[in-house]
């Protein structure tokens, strides 16, 4: 035993978990449950970051199809020095960005400061002013709290996909990395080349606008 | 020699660095200053949980299942990448 703790090996991004090497062999011997399993998992998480890159949902089913068939293909040579998800995406990656060169519809990563840059997370009317004589900044109208089966409702779940969908691309990738795939900020950052402070503000952002969302929609359901 | 009183924050700052709370990303001093500010403050508080509610949730997406249709044909690929022996 040593004393390793999880998140340093997080962090280093580089050990090869030995369930990614059991997941590798099993397709290598052609196991078609270990195929399955893997595609289930990421399938929908590489369509919302494929969906970034060219101009519609078809094109983006398109690109993840030609995204596996790449990794069938590389599977006998890929040597596990990067995780098997972030082999992957990469993978996906190239293929999106190529498929968007095609389509003239290349969204390079540098550009990716959004046009909206001030946006608030929450509106500033439910402030108060900076001038308040007593309680400047606090809430004028602070959030309620939502009841936990509504929150974890398919319908909710459901919804927030749907939100997903209509953000910029940049913070949909991000999120979809960070919160639904679970990838750690260093991962995200070399996967799509952009900086911890941007993806943060991505992140961010992309958080905002979805809790937002839910809370306009679970509101008019209580109310 | 007085310890120096932290500057508060306010709700709409608490809004605003809330990402970098959850990330652990906060300088010390900023995150014990968060924290203080959400022992008095009702509204941070909900707020706060609605967006570890909202991670929770978004979380849930990673279930989506496959269409059936989108499954076959890669099942179909896998197949007969294999016959071609690889």
């Amino acid at each position: 035993m040593h004393a390793v703790a999880p998140s340093e090996i997080d962090r280093a991004g580089s050990s090869v978990p030995s369930d990614d090497r059991r997941v590798i062999e099993a397709l290598r011997r052609g196991d078609e449950h270990a195929f399955l399993a893997l595609v289930n998992k990421h399938h929908a998480a590489m369509l919302r970051v494929a969906s970034a890159y060219v101009s519609n949902r078809a094109v983006a089913e398109e690109v993840v199809q030609e995204a596996w068939l790449g990794i069938l293909k590389g599977l006998a040579s890929f040597e596990g020095r990067s995780s098997l998800r972030s082999w992957i995406f990469g993978i996906l990656a190239n293929c999106a960005r190529s498929r968007g060169v095609r389509e003239a519809r290349t969204t390079p990563f540098s550009s990716f400061a959004d046009p909206e840059e001030d946006e608030l997370a929450v509106d500033p009317s439910r402030f108060l002013g900076s001038d308040h004589p007593r309680w400047p900044g606090h809430w004028a109208a602070p959030p309620e709290q939502w009841a936990d089966e509504k929150v974890l409702a398919k319908q909710t779940v459901r919804f927030i996909g749907e939100e997903i969908e209509k953000l910029p691309p940049a913070q949909r990738q991000v999120v979809t990395l960070r919160d639904v795939e679970g990838w750690n900020s260093a991962e995200i950052c070399a996967a799509l080349g952009i900086s911890e402070g941007n993806e943060r503000v991505l992140l961010h952002r992309a958080r905002s606008r979805i809790r937002a969302a839910l809370e306009r929609r679970l509101g008019e359901e209580q109310r | 020699m007085t310890a120096r009183l932290p500057r508060e924050i306010t709700c709409r700052e608490l809004v605003r660095i809330v990402t970098e709370y959850l990330e652990g990303a906060l300088p010390l001093d900023e995150r014990t200053r968060f924290e203080q500010h959400l022992v008095y403050c009702k509204g941070c508080s909900v707020y706060l949980r609605q967006m570890r509610d909202t991670l929770r949730a978004t979380g849930r997406l990673s279930e989506e299942s496959v269409p059936p249709s989108a499954r076959d044909e890669l099942l179909r690929a896998f197949r007969s990448f294999h016959k071609a022996g690889t």
